[in-house]
């Protein structure tokens, strides 16, 4: 190497076992994005389940065993980095608390946890990044994961970037802060519950009149664009990273075609 | 029970270090945080306790000394067409008023009764925190003054206007002469309210449906005085 | 009393289509909310308050045993008479017998969750006692013999006109011409009516929000008053309160009485703040003669030393459930309890008696916005998965089976990928083309109400693995 040279970060992309299997663009927006802020990406092919729901279903000992793997799966690496607020909460707050009791274990969970970050967050308070490739001209609104929101604080960061977007006009929901219904498997374990928060969130969102609602989080997306599809609505659904990133070739969520 | 609890919480009953512990605190206490605005200097805090009562909708009736009560107390019940009698209790303060001033107005003595239509207290102290009035129940100040009757009057002396509860505390502590609580120690903010039914307030539920505060702004006469 | 015995959603359904119920939560708990949030941006010390009142709570836990015999000392010496009731048949018991001993008629009751779930208004009755409730929400359910629905503002799912067709029913005096417009006409009605019971009760019996173990007092804050009328009118006043409610001293209680009103409602402070320390003096002119405090155990101390204990800080203020997208879509009934929302969710397990066995705990989402608005930062996300946990343990061998199955296939990458390929491939191609499923045979729970989103065909792992091999390292 040359004198002088930074070395590149190498990051590790957490994929999120629901990007992986519904809607890879999301990955390579965010492989996009992690490289416009001069990261080199890795994708450890031992990775598959964070273990939220195990975790949250209550199968501690699942849990611990998903998490063990993937702490060793993104051995080695700089940086780890997931398009998901959950996914993110659930590899830096969780991971250390499931190790509780095994001081080894909780010690490298710590140490692996310093390392994970949310994409948009590890872009603009790590990377610093400040410029995007995405253009996208109308009227946009943005959907705060929960976990994001609660767990990682990530709010001010997505926007940030979305401010950096040339054409892009942001609207904000009413009760922005409120869950959107999806909870993971509350979904289809409630689903009455789950749909009458869900119709909330689109009223919400059908109000504020966006072309497009974006979100950090494929769960509350997948939720969000099948509610506002069933409702015959002509809003469209993206995660973040699709905006950002100009990845904007396939459908949005839900849809056949791509409209405008 | 109490072995219960003990047994949860994994300790003995002779368990001195606790007990020590526990001592060590009430002696040392670490105070808890108190809000800036429970500690707010005169003369400010006048105006605090003022603007506080007028958002409860409390009316407040300023005198300049207590001889100008008993006026203050018939214009007041005039004012808003309410019969011309008043039940106060055997406080010192209060029978020394020179009630023969106004003498169209009806003023009994006691606890109160069940058609009772104006009660008047005196408070303690004030609290210019959230303008609350602090009443201490006692042979002078019967507590059901304060709820049975339709309208409460309470007097205020401006230098019983504290900053914040725990200094109303210290002030009827020294004003009983001892850190004892009497049978009942009420905080008033407000007349009687609710919003049980289709989320409207409305006054009035239960307890006085008025409450007006007459604050005396000079002080001159001994009695008053602590 | 109605309390649904049938699961959540059952009742669940029945909430979501009663149309007066969604309209009063479309509007009240938000209201609460958001007066929560101006009463909180408008003390700067907030915060600060909020974890100063999580340590008192969590020191008075660690040393209840310590501060409840400090407060039985300190009430005593003011002549209150102190009862301890392991359970809640006990309570009832013990109050039941100072009622007899006082020759007792008529009874006038404050808001007392406690009362509520140790089912007392059913004892009394029993003993053919009459019990008016006289918070005045608590009072309109009384007439329609209903269950709380939110332990701040147990009516909030009756409007006005249900109201005025109650009182025509219920109260015999009333003439048939009266107006029962305005809430006002109604308030004034239920004024004049329970103003009669106040004076001529035997027995007010209060809950309490604090007790004040360096006093020996309790504390009751109401915005009716109808609590000091309650406990002033009467010969014999009784406090029903649960052991938690304890703090060592006044100072340490007002930080919760700052806390408490801001969270529930919104306001700096309650109308009415008492503090009662035994009964009436000597020379007093009013009061109740006997003052008795009834402290009740009913489960509480098995959840001390525990990872459940921090749902002994609760100090009932109802923020949790006011900002609950659950509660919020299926109200208080719904959940079967006494205690609903988030709390209830957590709390409601615990108490002897109640066969929820943690399923309340699994209706959540886990946003955390209860836990976020909690005045002592209770971690209700945290004692949901507990509960999740416990459940677990002991769920079938069926409930267990998935979730085992999905973390035994995650476990294992290489039969994961080629397992999701294959699910994939094969929803993509029953999509046909198009970007969602209106139905879908194994997910029915969720195309009843959404589309489901096809899958784009290839997981991303194939697609980045075949890229990965186009290139050159």
């Amino acid at each position: 190497m040359a004198t002088g040279e930074t070395k590149k970060p190498r990051v590790g992309l957490f994929v999120t076992c629901l990007v992986d299997l519904m809607r890879p663009s999301i990955g390579f927006a965010a492989v996009r994005l992690l490289e416009a802020a001069g990261c080199d990406v890795l994708v450890p092919a031992a990775q598959t389940c964070c273990g939220q729901p195990a975790y949250n279903g209550g199968d501690r000992a699942s849990a611990k065993a998903l998490a063990l793997r993937t702490i060793a799966a993104f051995e080695g690496l700089d940086y780890v980095v997931a398009p998901s607020g959950s996914c993110a909460a659930m590899l830096k707050r969780h991971y250390p608390r499931l190790m509780a009791g095994d001081a080894a274990a909780e010690a490298r969970a710590r140490a692996f946890a310093e390392r994970v970050h949310e994409l948009t967050a590890f872009l603009v308070d790590v990377r610093g990044l400040n410029a995007v490739p995405g253009t996208f001209a109308g009227r946009v609104a943005y959907h705060d994961g929960c976990s994001g929101l609660r767990e990682l604080a990530i709010a001010r960061q997505p926007r940030a970037l979305l401010g950096a977007v040339q054409g892009l006009e942001l609207v904000e929901l009413a009760d922005r802060e409120a869950c959107c219904g999806f909870g993971g498997l509350f979904s289809i374990k409630y689903p009455g519950i789950s749909d009458a928060i869900a119709e909330r969130k689109t009223a919400a969102i059908t109000a504020a009149e966006p072309a497009l609602v974006l979100a950090g989080e494929i769960g509350c997306l997948l939720n969000i664009a099948g509610k506002l599809a069933r409702e015959g609505s002509d809003i469209a659904c993206r995660h973040v990273a699709e905006v950002l990133a100009g990845e904007m070739s396939a459908p949005p969520i839900a849809r056949t075609q791509v409209r405008k | 029970m109490l072995a219960k609890i003990r047994a949860a919480l994994r300790a003995g009953p002779t368990d001195e270090s606790r007990r020590r512990a526990l001592e060590a605190r009430r002696a040392a206490p670490v105070r808890p945080p108190v809000p800036a605005r429970a500690r707010v200097p005169e003369p400010e805090r006048l105006a605090q306790f003022k603007a506080c009562l007028a958002a409860q909708g409390t009316d407040v009736l300023p005198v300049a000394q207590p001889s100008q009560i008993p006026g203050a107390v018939a214009d007041y019940l005039r004012a808003h067409a309410l019969p011309l009698r008043l039940r106060r209790g055997a406080d010192p303060d209060l029978a020394a008023l020179p009630w023969q001033d106004e003498p169209a107005l009806v003023v009994t003595e006691g606890p109160a009764r069940a058609d009772e239509s104006v009660g008047l207290s005196r408070a303690v102290a004030g609290v210019a925190e959230t303008g609350t009035l602090v009443l201490a129940s006692g042979p002078h100040n019967p507590v059901t003054l304060a709820f049975v009757p339709d309208t409460h009057i309470v007097v205020v002396r401006c230098e019983a206007i504290v900053g914040g509860y725990e200094e109303a505390c210290e002030r009827l502590a020294a004003e009983l002469g001892s850190p004892a609580l009497p049978r009942t120690l009420n905080l008033i903010s407000g007349a009687s309210r609710t919003g049980d039914i289709a989320g409207r307030i409305v006054k009035g539920a239960h307890g006085p449906r008025r409450l007006a505060v007459i604050l005396v702004e000079e002080c001159r006469d001994q009695r008053l005085v602590p | 009393m109605t309390r649904a015995a049938s699961p959540l959603e059952a009742n669940a359904a029945a909430a979501l289509a009663d149309r007066r119920l969604q309209r009063a939560l479309a509007e009240v708990p938000g209201g609460f909310a958001a007066a929560r949030e101006r009463a909180k941006a408008a003390l700067p010390e907030f915060e600060a308050l909020r974890r100063a009142a999580r340590d008192i709570k969590d020191h008075t836990l660690a040393n209840l045993d310590l501060y409840l015999e400090e407060f039985e000392d300190n009430a005593t010496a003011a002549r209150t008479k102190v009862h301890w009731a392991p359970t809640a048949a006990a309570a009832s018991d013990i109050i039941l017998a100072i009622c007899r001993e006082s020759a007792a008629r008529l009874i006038t009751k404050s808001k007392s969750m406690v009362s509520e779930e140790i089912g007392l208004g059913a004892r009394l009755q029993a003993a053919a006692l009459e019990v008016i409730e006289t918070d005045l929400g608590d009072y309109l359910l009384q007439i329609r013999a209903e269950a709380p629905s939110h332990i701040i503002a147990p009516a909030i799912h009756l409007g006005a006109a249900d109201i005025a067709a109650d009182f025509r029913r219920h109260h015999r005096q009333l003439p048939p011409e009266r107006d029962l417009a305005s809430p006002e006409a109604l308030v004034s009605e239920a004024r004049g009516v329970l103003r009669e019971k106040f004076l001529a009760a035997d027995v007010g019996i209060t809950g309490a929000n604090f007790l004040v173990a360096a006093t020996g007092s309790a504390i009751i804050v109401t915005n009716e008053g109808n609590a000091d009328l309650t406990l002033s009118l009467p010969k014999v006043h009784i406090v029903l309160a649960s052991i938690e409610k304890v703090v060592p001293t006044l100072e340490e209680a007002f930080v919760l009485l700052r806390l408490l009103a801001r969270s529930a409602t919104g306001q700096e402070i309650t109308a009415y703040t008492t503090f009662v320390t035994g009964p009436r003096r000597p020379q007093d002119h009013d009061g109740p003669e006997a003052c008795h405090v009834v402290l009740l155990d009913n489960g509480r101390s098995d959840l001390l030393g525990t990872n459940l204990r921090e749902v002994l800080r609760c100090i009932r203020c109802g923020a949790c459930m006011n900002v609950c997208p659950v509660y919020g879509a299926i109200g208080g009934h719904a959940y079967g309890s006494v205690y609903p929302g988030p709390i209830g969710a957590v709390l409601t397990p615990a108490l002897p008696g109640t066969h929820d066995g943690g399923e309340l705990a699994g209706a959540s989402t886990f946003c955390g916005r209860c836990e976020s608005v909690c005045p002592i930062e209770i971690p209700l996300v945290a004692l949901m998965r507990r509960w999740r946990e416990r459940a677990f343990a002991s769920g079938s061998w069926r409930q267990r089976g998935m979730l085992r199955a999905w973390a035994l296939l995650a476990a294992h990458p290489r039969a994961y990928h080629l397992m999701a390929r294959l699910a994939v491939a094969t929803l993509h191609l029953l999509a046909r083309g198009r970007g969602a499923f209106s139905r879908l045979p194994f997910a029915d729970r969720w195309t009843r109400t959404r589309d489901f989103p096809a899958p784009q065909g290839h997981t991303f792992q194939r697609l980045w693995a075949r890229q990965q091999r186009k290139q050159p390292p």
